[in-house]
């Protein structure tokens, strides 16, 4: 892979290149998540493959300028396939000191470096706890570093429009965008026909933020600042119709497209949380698809609400992250006891209690697994990417309905944020979910079991003749009755455990990518799995026989895990956790497999991966 | 529709089901039973439409005697559970049966949000002012000082009114009756069917086993006409063994208690308005209670009717985008914003 740090300065003014990590940093009122979403959105309809890293505080407005408040928006674009966000990053546009402070440490040497020269006076280095102005300290000696003045400059570009110097101030990062745009040889076009749409009724906007956004690349054309600009070809994925896609974006499509394949009214209860609200968000304008959300007083009535319209016919949906779905528990045990389909997303976050509302972590396995009162086993879904969302709420869908079940999604804040092309889908690609309501009064009993899934009948509410009650006490199998005696506990729990279980049925075998057997297998699950294609394809696999198992179901396990398991002299588990996919499958397998943990709230970076693997795997045989 | 087409009416026995009654002997959840397996068949709403909710405790016991759809939920939740299904089926007739712990203490908040959403479900608190199934402890309804298995030197709290709290919560419908007093409690309950929004009925229930005799100074022969004042729309507020005394407005807007005779008449009375759009007349009955020398108010406190239910605001939400925009494109949905082809 080569990057444009491989490249000699000046010389020829356009370099064709296959790749490059940009990385937008700035006040958390700059506007760096707009700007590197828009930057992302020009490369990808050019048809770069990306995967983006937007890492923002959880405070909306921490004091300005200060290292609480830096929001950063990573892009890794390639004319190849790309599976990280990138390590290490080619360019930085850090929009005061402290942006500059954060981010520095990633730029690659000789990178480039873009800053605002304009917020790097003496009082906005004391914000960043900055002693010396690192623009004349030579601390940024060895990064091709372009001090641009983006407020005068902006200022200069709008001061006929008539606009107040605050506003004028805050259309700077559109100049910085406008100067990325030329660097890259993109066109201003898909920006521009954003600005229209996002203000179209304020056209002073509509002018003033067109005007920076022209007004940057116009700089970088008449100063000739960079000496060069660079070119990154189309990616040759698959062909199709694509767009960007983020993991929250995905799961609400696809929640839309499971109703309308089951031909059930789609209905989420949820209560806001950090990362999970743009779900709801995003599903509460789908109106005309008869989605009905329902902003719940609390996270528990946000279940509770879901569990009562799935009992009325609905494909029911609650989406939270960690504390919500703590508060969820006992819900989700009446949801078992009852046998009514649900979904339920977790967008993992870091923990716990409050923990770290906007980073991202993979520590709630352990609770969707365990986390209830009693035997209460509940099927687990993890998507790998965030267009793969889009599929896993559909399985989780099909699950649910086909075994009359509640079924846990584990995203988590990488997913649900981070952007990937997707190729678009046909709706006739997409296979029906079969649903039946039990109709028939004749020998009705509402826990009278399918043979093969286990499933009781769904039998709703204004149906003639099936009058039932149901609820959280032990019942007797077949007629649901409360039933107390110690057998037919013992019966309904290994039952309810069976029928979870029978969910392998419709479950592939695991094949891992890569070798089939030998030296060692690496199994993950969850948002990890591009870090660590990513470091296989880097090249320490080489020499190596090496597979890698990435487990989209996570309960039921597939099948033939443990013999595949078998196959490989070691086994790691990379996680973003303590060590929680691993505790499973020694106590399953019993398997003495090597742990790689992280728990920083951020994902894992390529290169960790790739030195862990190097360690365990130890040198290379010469006979290879 | 000629009436040879209709079907034979229900009886209270169909509403009755074959599982054995758990409550205690005495306990009289058995007369609210009996009452609500009374009204239903004369409602016209075909048994399958029926569901009942309950969340937990004895009261929420409920739906397994009644033969119709029923969900016994958990602690508190039931106003949830009801909201869901009445979001997916305005259609059904949703009640739900509750107690003073499960609505106003685990499930306060759930109880709250559903009056003051107005979903369109019958709620049924009943009030016995402990915790029965766990065995005797106080509840938030119990009075202050009450010594209880968990406060063998007093409870410190001070009791909810379940009736002002679902007035401040703006509950369109709100009303109280007595276990005992079956033709007054069927009467209520079929002024709470007929109103379309949230209808709140607490009902004053004796637990002879923990709180025997809670609400005797109300329920017994000799006080009741003194201590209970039962309201009638449109009709003066007066109450007494003789009916000699009365509630008059007060000219700073408060009311009083009088005597009637000596050039006081039922003209001068407060006429009982159940219907104004304001809950603050309502609000201001429901607080008798707490004041030396006035009655409790039994009877319809509050039915105004005018505010749309949730459900059907939810669904005609759906309706008129539908009407707006058409029926969506799913196509056309996965293919929205910006999109490149790759060939």
């Amino acid at each position: 892979m080569s990057t444009i740090t491989e490249v000699p300065p000046v010389k020829s003014k356009r370099q064709v290149i296959d790749s490059a990590v940009i990385r937008f940093a700035g006040d958390s009122g700059d506007g760096m998540q707009v700007t590197g979403s828009q930057f992302t959105n020009t490369v990808a309809l050019y048809g770069n493959d990306i995967a983006t890293f937007p890492d923002y505080p959880a405070e909306i407005r921490a004091p300005a300028g200060t290292i609480p408040g830096v929001s950063g928006f990573q892009l890794h674009f390639s004319a190849s396939e790309v599976y990280t966000p990138g390590d290490a990053i080619d360019v930085l546009i850090a929009m005061n000191p402290a942006a500059l402070k954060v981010n520095v440490a990633d730029l690659k040497a000789n990178g480039i470096l873009i800053v605002n020269s304009d917020s790097f006076a003496e009082t906005d280095l004391r914000k960043a706890q900055v002693t010396s102005n690192p623009l004349e300290d030579h601390s940024l000696d060895k990064f091709r570093l372009f001090p641009v003045e983006l407020e005068r400059l902006t200022r200069r570009a709008l001061e006929h429009l008539g606009l107040d110097t605050k506003s004028m101030g805050r259309c700077k990062n559109f100049f910085a965008l406008g100067m990325c745009y030329w660097l890259y040889n993109r066109s201003v076009e898909p920006t521009v026909r954003w600005i229209d749409d996002k203000f179209k009724n304020k056209p002073l906007l509509v002018e003033a933020n067109k005007l920076a956004l022209k007004a940057g690349y116009s700089y970088c054309e008449a100063t000739e600042a960079f000496q060069i600009s660079y070119e990154i070809p189309p990616a040759h994925l698959s062909p199709g119709l694509y767009r960007s896609l983020s993991g929250n974006q995905a799961l609400a499509l696809g929640f839309v497209t499971a109703a309308r394949k089951a031909g059930l009214t789609l209905f989420q209860g949820s209560y806001p949380i950090t990362p999970a609200s743009d779900i709801l968000h995003e599903l509460s304008r789908y109106k005309d698809f008869g989605v009905m959300t329902f902003q719940a007083e609390d996270e528990i009535a946000a279940i509770t609400s879901s569990i009562g319209a799935a009992y009325a016919g609905a494909l029911a949906l609650t989406t939270t992250s960690g504390p919500g779905m703590a508060l969820k528990t006992e819900a989700l045990g009446l949801a078992v006891a009852v046998e009514l389909p649900l979904v339920i997303c977790d967008i993992q976050r870091g923990g716990p209690s409050t923990g770290l509302p906007t980073k991202t972590e993979q520590a709630d396995l352990l609770q969707a697994l365990f986390g209830r009162n009693s035997e209460a086993p509940i099927p687990i879904l993890a998507p790998a990417t965030p267009a793969d969302c889009f599929w896993v709420a559909l399985e989780a869908s099909r699950i649910a309905i086909k075994y009359m079940v509640p079924v846990i999604i584990l995203s988590d804040g990488y997913l649900a944020n981070g952007a990937e092309p997707w190729r678009i889908p046909d709706e006739s690609e997409i296979p029906l979910i079969p649903v039946k309501f039990a109709s028939d009064p004749i020998n009705f009993q509402p826990y009278k079991r399918d043979p093969k899934t286990l499933a009781r009948p769904w039998a709703v509410p204004g149906t003639p003749g099936l009058e039932h009650r149901i609820g959280g006490l032990e019942k007797q199998d077949g007629t649901g009755n409360i039933n107390y005696e110690p057998l037919n506990h013992e019966n309904m729990v290994r039952i309810r455990a069976a029928k979870v279980a029978a969910v392998v049925q419709d479950i592939p075998d695991a094949v891992p990518v890569g070798d089939p057997e030998g030296d060692l297998l690496i199994v993950a699950w969850g948002s990890t799995g591009g870090a660590i294609t990513a470091a296989l394809q880097s090249g320490c696999a080489k020499g190596r026989k090496i597979g890698h198992l990435h487990l989209r179901h996570l309960n039921p396990l597939p099948a033939n895990l443990g013999e595949v398991l078998k196959r490989y002299k070691k086994v790691l588990v990379p996680e973003l956790n303590m060590g929680q996919l691993i505790w499973v499958l020694r106590a399953k397998y019993l398997v003495d497999a090597i742990g790689l943990n992280k728990i920083q709230g951020r994902p894992f970076k390529q290169a960790e991966l790739e030195q862990k693997i190097e360690e365990v795997c130890g040198p290379r045989e010469k006979s290879r | 529709m000629s009436t040879a087409t209709l079907p034979p009416p229900l009886t209270k026995k169909e509403f009755q089901t074959d599982q054995e009654v758990r409550w205690c002997p005495g306990c009289g959840d058995y007369a609210i039973l009996s009452a609500v397996q009374s009204v239903f068949p004369e409602l016209g709403i075909k048994r399958e439409n029926f569901v009942v909710v309950s969340g937990i405790g004895c009261s929420s016991r409920f739906p397994y005697y009644m033969n119709t759809f029923g969900f016994h939920t958990i602690h508190g939740r039931a106003p949830a559970v009801a909201t869901g299904i009445k979001a997916i089926r305005p259609d059904l007739e949703v009640w739900l049966a509750t107690g003073d712990g499960d609505a106003l203490s685990i499930g306060g908040n759930h109880t709250i949000h559903m009056l003051r959403r107005n979903v369109g479900i019958k709620v049924l608190l009943f009030n016995n002012r402990i915790y029965g199934l766990t065995k005797g402890q106080y509840s938030p309804t119990s009075e202050f000082n009450k010594k209880t298995k968990s406060t063998p030197f007093g409870s410190l709290d001070r009791p909810f009114n379940p009736i002002s709290l679902a007035i401040g919560a703006e509950a369109t419908f709100v009303a109280r009756s007595v276990d005992v007093f079956q033709s007054h409690l069927k009467d209520t309950l079929k002024h709470a069917a007929a109103h379309r929004g949230s209808a709140f009925v607490e009902i004053l229930q004796n637990c002879n086993i923990f709180n025997d005799g809670a609400w005797f100074n109300l329920t017994e022969r000799d006080a009741r006409s003194e201590h209970v004042i039962q309201l009638e729309h449109g009709k003066p507020l007066v109450f007494g063994k003789n009916r000699d005394k009365g509630i008059r407005r007060r000219s700073d807007g408060d009311i009083e208690v009088v005597q009637l005779g000596n050039g006081i008449s039922e003209s001068d009375l407060v006429v009982h308005d159940a219907h104004h759009p304001r809950p603050s007349y309502a609000f201001l009955l429901s607080h008798m209670e707490h004041r030396e020398g006035f009655p409790t108010p039994i009877g319809v406190l509050r039915a105004w009717d005018d505010l749309p239910r949730y459900e059907d605001v939810m669904n005609q939400q759906i309706k008129d985008v539908v009407a707006k925009r058409g029926v969506g494109d799913l196509n056309k949905l996965l293919r929205a914003g910006d999109t490149w082809e790759v060939k």
